[in-house]
């Protein structure tokens, strides 16, 4: 059994254009092997994952190639031959696939119990009473007792819902399954236990998994096994295409090396993090030579000319690369081993002088509290609090990074927003360099907003789309630098731009014409324009990219030192807080359960949440692991 | 012939609602965010044939809303004497559809009315037979022998003289994205143009009336009607609909249940019942007092206003609670959260951050609503809670015209110019909301 | 449950205040009793003591909202709102003024009405659903274009020319049915046919383009593609997953006009002159005749407030996650 992809290429009409989101894409995945598809965002992974199912959205098509599913006793057959009307054989039957959101994949109206029938019905013509015992057999084989049989998607958590996601896939017995992102959207914990089901089923089953993924450290998890292999897609291409193991140990392509170099480590504490400028060019067709050529730091005049083809480095390892290429000598000696970044910076003391650092704190938190009250009844009484935040201490000092870590709904985004009085605290003190903020009104409040600022997650929901840039900016100081007049908030609107890397004509254009990392840049220097303190950063790279999130995280580092500024950094990712945090905090349930120097927290944890929050960590995170 | 521009308070209101437009494009002229959308809804292919028929209705209704009375000669002490009749621009173009009046009722292109009469015959012998019409076709000698070669010729004069008008106009669409449709519309646009010029000063091309009127002429003043219910309405449902709406969403609690409560008391009158009552009192008051009002025309100018007013007043509801929807997601995003972390005033929030971001739902919902409110019009003024029994306007003509089917041979031109006219103005309405929506509406609902 | 049906029944009070305080300020502000008496007795016979007279007559002799004639508690009872108006909270309609009983009339007119608008109504629904749905099996083709253009057109033409057009073509020209008019009994399905084909004709364009979008919003959604990754055939995702959705925001604009057809149509009942609630209402209005307008608009709002009610209840049939607390 295994599904072969040959030479697939899809186009996608939109506005006019035709767009190219995979071209010349080949893939094998066998019996029992995991092949991890793994990119950026817009690489074109998905799309290639639809085009094998044939659920492209509309407009779009298969221009070129075969999918060929082959089995033993029925030949080779090309999916993409097939009639519309075969394909519901194929798809949940031999082909499955699971998506990202786990929110949005289930029928929001339907029991778990009739939407695994409904595969049941379809593929192995299952109905009654069989029906239901076999999905009962199906929700355990997930990991879901027979009890959500009869539950609807709104009454599962995330993961649970990923379970019967999976669950509903496998009732048709497929031979391959398509996992779209299976945990992006999902807590650490949940992840790797998610993970973890997705290994047990395809050895239990046989199956052939095609994993679609963003995150290396995944990747790396999941390909462990000597058949498994990892295909590296950049730009619609697979550019590097390797076995695991050997993925790991050498990437070859120089864009796969980039990709591991921008990634936050503990041992890179201090270090600059490796980047790679640039964006990801329009698949119109327009472009000759690689198409990587424009961001590559191992660029020669071949790679403008000439598309590179596979060549093969090792047993199974191909790379499509003209430095690959044997016949051809490469202009640099060094086999793109400049990459590696660390030597271009003077080195650095591995810690901020956060922490030691005696007098009043910047920020410090008391015993703060934040209930929302449960309303019921005829006359909607108050019957009961959710404690989101429920007795916080913590302190930050000036120039300190505090990391705030916790899964979702801990309540760290509810302790921001109390922090800066967006919401107002049920209980407990808000400090801001010694002077209480609870109970300031007008004024006297406005004028301790200058001295903290926040930074938000979604760099598209944080800015306005209908103000310009310069007027972003300017907003903050109008209203809390009056001293300065319209001239002095235009220069020091260009001093910001500057500071966050971004040209001085970003001020007269439009949050729409700036991709995510701009953007996130542009909150940046919306939040430093008022001069603060202390930034409060609310997963600020999370919605990023890893090779744009090491620019962000650089230019954090950047302002940390020229400006002293303190941050209160909340997250869910424990890499980037062991690459740029001084302090933890571990929150859970709207309580601190630990909190401590980095590499005490992170490498000695003290509790057990802690302590299975780190075994989660897909990948060689840290150290110890 | 001197005369004074009259000023009705429609007339005022069309003003202040043009100026509105001028200032607002003024203001956002260099802003992309307002531009773009706009020049997406140009550019699609519906979009600019739409624009340019909705174009023509409008151009109509401008010139009907300039208003004049005509001066008589002076009375016996030498003082200005008016006439009691309101005119306006539109009248003053189509002078000649306006007073080639017929007895009664005759069809498009007649030359001889509808009903027989008895003549007196040049050898002074009574016949009943169809008299001759005394304007339509009146400068024919021989009905019969002339009719057909005289109304090719001039049609087909006016229809080349279209033509040459719209090669005219060619760099106009020559670089256009969506050009055909628009070419096509501008090219049947200036043909009719041009073989209505050509045509209706000999002929009544599309009938008379009961009283012998012109039916193009009637259509043609029922397109105002029809666009300011259309238009006037909207000022005042937007101040109520952003308003409440947005205080609703924005503010919450209290203010939220006040205005929650007051749009559900407002939807729970049924609607028709809601305009019809409110229509009639304000009837009964207009005749109470009908002191107040100088000339017919003002009078039905009032019946207007107030039926625009009803209209507003008891349609601002929907607008208001999708800008409620709106406005409770816009506050919790995070740019919104991010100004109030700059301390920036309620005030300057609403107007800088939540205002912008829902105009593209106002301007959705007022092309949206345009099309329903100038059907509503001829509903409500043919069941007699409309606009003036005086006035003319598309329901009014419809419900003149309609006990007339019974006749026998039908009396359908009238019908049929009521529906023509109204057809595409509003069919022109519904495709360019349609653009509008699909250009404006991030969601981008497909076609 | 019981608990939300409390509150609702307590939420509609200050509502069905509101309706009864604004028709009456409506009428009575701008139109006095005497203004009301003059109209009625006709140009002819207004003298001072007629108008009295008509006033004792009817009801119309006491103060608007404030009696400082009454003792006590009296000064805000004893008055014309609380007379006409607060009455209407025990369904007790009273005369109208021309002097019959307003409830026998609704009683009688309401079957009439119910005739016409049920069949619309539920015929209408599955028509227009029926339609949208052929339209999204076929959409992207040729078919859906079409239909598309078809209801836009449909829905720019007035319904009055489907009126017209319908009196004319069925009624005139190729006698299928009389042109107007009601005969109860058994003969009643021939004046009720043409009004109710001619609703819904009238009504296809704007509801199958609704429901049409409505449809292809949900097809765009992430369950579906998970439905279609099961290898269900397309037939089955239609019915199954995408009407099921759907079924929720059709309906939000459904089920709340169900009690409303009660009150009929005032448009088609007065064309085709069925003497239903709607031409009464008309004609009250074409009349005058506050006391009926009253009852009808305070009915109109009790019933939509019961389909409010309707409307929560039926979201808990196809919704899962709607409970009544």
């Amino acid at each position: 059994m295994s599904l072969t992809v040959k030479d697939l290429r899809v186009e996608i009409r939109a506005g006019g254009r035709t767009l190219t989101p995979v071209e010349g894409v080949d893939l094998v995945v066998g019996r029992d092997q995991c092949l991890a598809l793994l990119g950026e965002s817009g690489c074109g992974k998905s799309m290639t994952a639809l085009a094998l199912m044939r659920l492209l959205p509309e407009g779009g098509r298969v221009a070129a190639g075969r999918v060929e599913l082959s089995r033993e006793g029925a030949g080779v057959e090309d999916l993409l031959a097939q009639p519309e009307s075969a394909m519901g054989q194929v798809r949940g039957g031999q082909l499955a696939m699971i998506f990202q959101e786990p929110q949005t994949s289930l029928n929001p109206v339907m029991t778990v119990a009739e939407q695994i029938g409904e595969t049941l019905a379809a593929h192995r013509a299952l109905t009654g009473v069989a029906a239901r015992s076999e999905a009962g057999r199906l929700l355990e084989a997930v990991g879901l007792g027979t009890d959500k049989l009869d539950a609807y998607p709104f009454q599962l958590s995330g993961g649970q819902r990923q379970r019967a996601l999976i669950a509903m896939m496998l009732a048709g017995e497929p031979e391959v399954l398509i996992a779209d992102e299976p945990t992006t959207a999902l807590d650490v914990t949940i992840q790797a236990q998610i993970l973890k089901l997705l290994q047990d089923l395809r050895r239990e089953r046989g199956m052939g998994l095609l994993l679609i993924t963003h995150d290396l450290d995944v990747a790396r998890d999941m390909t462990r096994g000597p058949d498994d292999r990892v295909a590296v897609m950049y730009a619609g291409q697979i550019v590097e295409s390797a076995p695991g193991q050997a993925l790991q140990a050498e990437p070859r392509h120089p864009y796969t090396q980039k990709l591991f170099a921008v990634l936050p480590r503990l041992e890179r504490r201090g270090q600059r993090l490796d980047s790679l400028p640039g964006r990801v060019p329009v698949l119109d067709g327009s472009s000759a030579g690689c198409r990587f050529a424009e961001r590559c730091p191992q660029v020669f005049e071949r790679c403008r000319q000439e598309v590179p083809g596979f060549h093969g480095v090792a047993e199974g390892h191909w790379v499509r690369c003209h430095l690959a290429d044997p016949e051809a000598a490469s202009p640099a000696d060094s086999q793109g081993r400049g990459v590696e970044s660390a030597g271009e910076n003077p080195p650095r003391p591995p810690f901020g002088k956060g922490g030691s650092e005696a007098g009043t704190p910047i920020l410090a938190i008391d015993d703060l509290s934040v209930h929302f009250p449960i309303r019921k009844g005829l006359l909607k009484r108050t019957v009961g609090q959710v404690k989101a935040v429920d007795g916080v201490s913590l302190a930050l000092a000036a120039g300190e990074t505090l990391a705030l870590v916790g899964e979702s709904g801990c309540g760290k985004t509810t302790l921001a927003r109390a922090v800066l009085r967006l919401i107002e605290p049920t209980g407990g003190e808000v400090r801001l360099a010694g002077e209480p903020l609870g109970g300031l009104r007008g004024e006297a409040l406005r004028r301790k907003r200058a001295q903290m600022q926040i930074v938000f997650q979604d760099p598209f929901s944080s800015l306005n789309p209908r103000m310009g840039v310069g007027d972003i900016l300017a907003e903050g100081m109008a209203a809390l630098l009056p001293d300065l007049d319209r001239a002095g908030r235009a220069r020091r609107t260009a001093e910001l731009l500057d500071q966050v890397g971004l040209p001085a004509d970003a001020a007269g254009r439009y949050p729409h014409e700036f991709s995510g990392g701009q953007r996130q840049r542009i909150a940046i220097a919306r939040a430093l324009a008022v001069r603060p303190k202390l930034l409060i950063l609310d997963e600020p790279t999370s919605a990023l990219d890893v090779s744009v999130q090491a620019q962000i995280l650089n230019l954090l580092s950047d302002l940390r030192r020229e400006h002293g500024l303190a941050y209160l950094f909340i997250t869910h990712n424990l890499a980037v807080v062991s690459y740029l945090a001084d302090r933890v905090a571990v929150m859970r349930g709207g309580k601190i359960v630990e909190s401590g120097p980095v590499e005490q927290v992170l490498t000695r944890p003290r509790t057990d949440y802690t302590k299975l929050l780190l075994d989660s960590v897909p990948g060689q995170v840290l150290p110890d692991k | 012939m001197s005369m004074k521009p009259v000023l009705l308070w429609s007339d005022m209101l069309i003003l202040v609602l043009l100026a509105l437009v001028v200032a607002g494009v003024w203001l956002l002229r260099h802003n992309e965010t307002f531009r773009a959308p706009l020049r997406q809804v140009l550019a699609r292919p519906l979009g600019a044939a739409t624009a340019l028929v909705l174009g023509v209705y409008v151009a109509i209704g401008l010139l009907d809303s300039v208003h004049y009375v005509e001066r008589l000669p002076d009375g016996p002490q030498g003082e200005a004497q008016y006439s009691g009749e309101v005119l306006s621009a539109l009248d003053a173009l189509l002078t000649p559809l306006r007073e080639r009046v017929e007895k009664t009722y005759s069809a498009p292109f007649a030359t001889h009315l509808y009903a027989k009469e008895t003549l007196t015959g040049p050898d002074g012998r009574q016949v009943r037979d169809y008299p001759r019409l005394v304007h339509g076709g009146a400068h024919l000698a021989d009905t019969d022998q002339e009719f057909w070669g005289d109304v090719l010729l001039r049609g087909g004069l006016g229809a080349l003289g279209g033509v040459i008008a719209w090669l005219l106009c060619f760099p106009l669409w020559k670089n256009r994205p969506a050009g055909r449709p628009f070419a096509l519309t501008l090219l049947v646009t200036l043909v009719v143009l041009g073989l209505l010029v050509a045509l209706a000063p000999h002929y009544h091309v599309l009938g008379t009336d009961k009283v012998g009127q012109d039916v193009l002429y009637l259509s043609l003043k029922s397109v105002r009607t029809g666009l300011l219910i259309g238009t006037l309405t909207t000022l005042v449902v937007l101040p109520l609909a952003i308003g409440l709406g947005i205080a609703a969403g924005y503010f919450g609690g209290r203010v939220d249940d006040l205005i929650q409560y007051l749009y559900t008391t407002l939807n729970s009158i049924p609607g028709v019942l809601l305009i019809a009552a409110a229509v009639l009192v304000v009837q009964v008051q207009i005749e109470t007092h009908p002191d107040l009002f100088a000339t017919a025309a003002a009078r039905t100018d009032v019946r207007l206003l107030a039926l625009c007013a009803i209209l507003g007043l008891t349609g601002w509801t929907g607008l208001a609670r999708l800008l409620r929807a709106e406005a409770l997601k816009l506050r919790e995003l995070e740019f919104v959260q991010a100004a109030r972390a700059f301390g920036v005033t309620r005030a300057r929030i609403l107007a800088r951050h939540l205002l912008p971001n829902v105009m593209h739902l106002v301007l959705i919902s007022l092309v949206i609503d345009f099309s329903g409110l100038v059907l509503a019009e001829a509903v409500l003024s043919y069941v007699g809670v409309g606009v003036d029994p005086a006035m003319i306007s598309f329901g009014n003509m419809i419900n003149g015209a309609r006990l007339e089917l019974a006749r026998e041979p039908v009396v359908w031109w009238q019908l049929a110019a009521a529906f023509l006219f109204m057809f595409v103005l509003v069919l022109a309405a519904n495709l360019f909301a349609d653009t509008v929506r699909d250009a404006l509406d991030p969601r981008g609902s497909r076609p | 449950m019981l608990n939300y049906l409390l509150r609702r029944v307590l939420y509609a009070i200050p509502i069905l205040l509101g309706v009864n305080l604004l028709t009456f300020a409506l009428f009575f502000m701008v139109n006095t009793p005497d203004d009301m008496a003059r109209i009625h007795l006709g140009a002819k016979h207004v003298t001072p003591e007629a108008i009295t007279r008509w006033k004792t007559e009817h009801g119309y002799d006491k103060p608007l909202f404030l009696n400082d004639q009454a003792p006590g508690p009296g000064a805000v009872t004893d008055t014309l709102f609380v007379e006409k108006s607060l009455k209407l909270f025990a369904l007790d309609f009273g005369p109208a003024d021309d002097g019959r009983d307003i409830a026998r009339e609704i009683k009688t007119r309401m079957w009439p009405s119910l005739a016409i608008a049920l069949p619309t109504f539920l015929v209408g629904l599955l028509a227009y659903l029926s339609f949208a749905l052929l339209l999204v099996f076929f959409r992207g083709t040729a078919l859906d274009t079409a239909g598309v253009v078809l209801c836009v057109a449909l829905m720019s033409v007035s319904g009055l020319f489907y009126v017209i057009g319908g009196q004319y073509l069925m009624g005139k020209l190729w006698h299928w049915f009389p042109i107007s008019g009601y005969q109860p009994g058994l003969e009643a399905w021939k004046f009720l046919l043409m009004p109710v084909l001619v609703s819904l004709v009238a009504g296809i364009g704007d509801s199958a383009r609704f429901y049409r979008a409505l449809f292809v919003e949900e097809i765009g959604k992430d369950y579906v593609r998970t439905a279609r990754a099961k290898g269900l055939s397309e037939l089955r995702v239609l019915f199954r997953h995408v009407l099921g959705n759907a079924m929720i925001p059709i309906l939000t604009g459904v089920v709340v006009v169900i009690p409303r057809l009660f009150l009929g149509s005032l448009i088609i009942e007065s064309f085709f002159g069925i003497p239903g609630l709607g031409s009464y209402t008309i004609d009250a209005i074409q009349a005058q005749d506050f006391a009926i307008v009253r009852s009808m608009v305070f009915l109109g709002s009790v019933l939509y407030i019961v389909g409010l009610v309707l409307t929560d209840l039926s979201y808990t049939l196809v919704d899962p996650r709607v409970r009544l607390e």
